[in-house]
């Protein structure tokens, strides 16, 4: 007679374990997300429609989505250069300024909202001199950017950073004795490793801006039209006791964030196509 | 290409890591550099690459100093331990790497690389795997990639650093003979860093042993198993037996027992060591010679066709070890705690003041 065998895990406790992610995920997550659907379907169709898709919300979501993704992109940027020094390179001070990164993460973001709104007004520190060369920030959509870049950098540098780290050395020895210069081994070695890291913390950044509000609406001047964003329309339904219009705008913008990170996702994937691949 | 190496030192900090070596390798050797960890050997490998600099001296590629030649000029291919592939690339991207990077007037054509990266995918016996990735691959087939990658750009010198090191025995044992046969069709001037005595006697031309930053011998791989010219040389090289005595006109005495040593006959009442392989060793129930020691066995055990007899010397409590084949032991007929004499059939005296370990 065959025995059947279980296959064994490692790890016991699968199903104990298994039921506290879905609990948890429920809780937390599931439950209070269906509660903006349940909350917005108190309007109908043509009402719903009304209220999301009026000009001045068009308006806020461009800005909001707009301003997010630039900000995302610039961390993107600076966030690798960023990584790559505080790897690479040893200097006096290092430890401080790796220790600051995290900083935007533990500042009340009020408050964070209100130190760039002094140092970037027309008559701010910074703000004068870019008001000399004709650039305003504060009040305009720079400023939105300038805040969640702000927030977002943390994101980006903590995402590259350990595969930085984690790199061979080796791998770039290689590259170079196969006759490869400094900006090839750059270009075709390392930044394709490092990609799926940079993309997942620009994603991070990203939803992070999307959903930032206290940082803002100090910089931002909320001005119809110009300078409001999607986060603020939500509070300003909320002050004046429109819940279920304050949810209508919460489920569009959850339906674009989750289409934008699914998209992002896969691009992830494909990036990592090569860890991915099973026999 | 052969390779010069003139006076080449160099530190890490405070600490010494190559004294002033001087090496030849003539063209289309393969050359094993051999030693302990932190002998320098890797350090002087990873120097003729360039991926090291050094302090002094310098490096001749047929004759062309190159000290000062970065090291994606200077035609080296370098296999590393660790495979060191690149991971976000197919094996067959990992291969032609080194071609799709050169400068377009200097690249083959597109079709050209492939009809080279699939010669080498058979050379390597890899032809199906062009499409995998390294992830997807054992070790000893990520090890043919990397040698593969680095055999594409035509190097005049191969490099391996320890390059069968991360293989299990079987393998590292076939892949190091598939390196020797390679070596003897493509004949590029090879150098390869191992600790394993075994893998360098087995494939290398010339042996260099190391030791703390310094070379101890170079020699072929039987001149320097036969004839080691340092008790250091002898150590590394396989097991051996010391046997501590007075050296005085070519007589080694061990107060119990005299052995032979014509290589000291001028020597004058010196502290000496007597090196013994373990198969040099004879057992006989009777003393025959003055060269023979009392010994009591203690243990005894057999690796394949050896039997290894451990035994503690009557006059010393030092213990000894005896190689003995199958049919020898079966003769004997030896019994744990029985007393027996030891003869040795080859001695090498050396004299601790000239050579310090």
């Amino acid at each position: 007679m065959k025995k059947k065998h279980k296959k064994r895990n490692i790890l016991p406790g699968f199903g104990l374990s298994m039921g506290i992610t879905t609990l948890y995920i429920s809780l937390f997550i599931l439950i209070p997300l269906s509660m903006v659907f349940i909350e917005s379907s108190k309007l109908g169709w043509s009402e719903f429609w009304q209220v999301v898709t009026n000009e001045r919300m068009m308006h806020a979501y461009k800005i909001s989505f707009a301003t997010s993704f630039a900000a995302a992109l610039l961390n993107g940027i600076f966030g690798f250069i960023i990584a790559w020094v505080l790897v690479r390179y040893r200097f006096p001070g290092k430890r401080l300024i790796d220790g600051l990164i995290d900083l935007p993460f533990a500042l009340p973001t009020a408050v964070a909202g209100i130190a760039l709104t002094t140092l970037y007004a027309q008559d701010g520190w910074l703000g004068q001199y870019f008001m000399a060369i004709g650039i305003k920030i504060s009040f305009t959509p720079l400023g939105i950017m300038i805040a969640l870049m702000f927030i977002g950098l943390p994101f980006v540098v903590r995402m590259v950073q350990p595969v930085l780290e984690n790199l061979e050395r080796e791998v770039e020895e290689a590259a170079s004795s196969l006759g490869a210069t400094k900006q090839q081994t750059f270009l075709k070695v390392i930044f394709p490793e490092v990609l799926p890291a940079l993309l997942a913390g620009f994603s991070l950044a990203f939803a992070r801006g999307l959903g930032e509000y206290g940082s803002v609406v100090f910089i931002a001047g909320n001005m119809p039209m110009k300078t409001e964003i999607a986060p603020l329309m939500i509070m300003t339904k909320l002050e004046q006791f429109d819940y279920a219009g304050a949810t209508a705008i919460a489920v569009v913008m959850l339906l674009v964030s989750f289409i934008c990170l699914i998209f992002i996702n896969l691009l992830q994937k494909w990036s990592r196509k090569h860890e991915l691949q099973d026999e | 290409m052969s390779i010069e190496i003139c006076n080449v030192t160099k530190h890490y900090g405070s600490f010494q890591a190559l004294t002033d070596i001087n090496l030849t390798i003539p063209k289309g050797e393969l050359v094993a550099l051999l030693g302990p960890s932190g002998s320098g050997k890797t350090t002087l490998l990873r120097i003729i690459a360039g991926l090291e600099s050094i302090e002094e001296g310098g490096i001749l590629f047929d004759g062309k100093d190159l000290s000062e030649v970065h090291v994606n000029q200077r035609d080296v291919g370098f296999v590393f331990q660790h495979y060191a592939l690149f991971k976000h690339m197919t094996v067959f991207d990992n291969i032609a790497f080194g071609l799709n990077i050169r400068k377009k007037r200097l690249r083959p054509s597109k079709k050209e690389i492939e009809q080279k990266v699939n010669e080498l995918l058979d050379l390597v016996k890899l032809s199906g795997f062009a499409h995998r990735y390294p992830t997807q691959l054992s070790g000893g087939q990520r090890q043919r990639v990397a040698l593969a990658r680095a055999l594409a750009v035509e190097p005049k010198i191969l490099l391996l650093d320890e390059p069968f090191g991360a293989l299990d025995a079987k393998v590292r044992k076939e892949l190091r003979r598939w390196l020797r046969k390679l070596h003897n069709e493509i004949h590029v001037t090879s150098v390869f860093v191992t600790h394993d005595q075994e893998e360098a006697l087995d494939v290398a031309d010339r042996i260099v042993i190391m030791n703390k930053g310094k070379i101890e011998q170079l020699g072929t791989p039987s001149e320097v198993y036969d004839k080691p010219a340092s008790p250091f040389v002898y150590d590394f090289l396989g097991n051996v037996n010391l046997f501590h005595g007075r050296l005085h006109k070519g007589k080694l005495d061990l107060g119990s027992a005299t052995f032979d040593a014509p290589d000291h006959l001028h020597a004058n009442d010196k502290e000496a060591i007597g090196y013994v392989r373990p198969h040099h060793l004879t057992i006989e129930r009777e003393k025959q010679s003055e060269e023979a020691i009392a010994a009591k066995i203690s243990f005894m055990h057999s690796i394949g066709p050896t039997w290894h007899i451990e035994m503690k010397r009557e006059d010393s409590e030092a213990y000894v070890e005896v190689e003995l084949s199958k049919e020898d032991y079966a003769q004997l007929q030896l019994k744990v705690g029985e007393v027996v004499y030891v003869s040795p059939k080859e001695v090498k005296v050396f004299i601790p003041e000239d050579f310090v370990i």
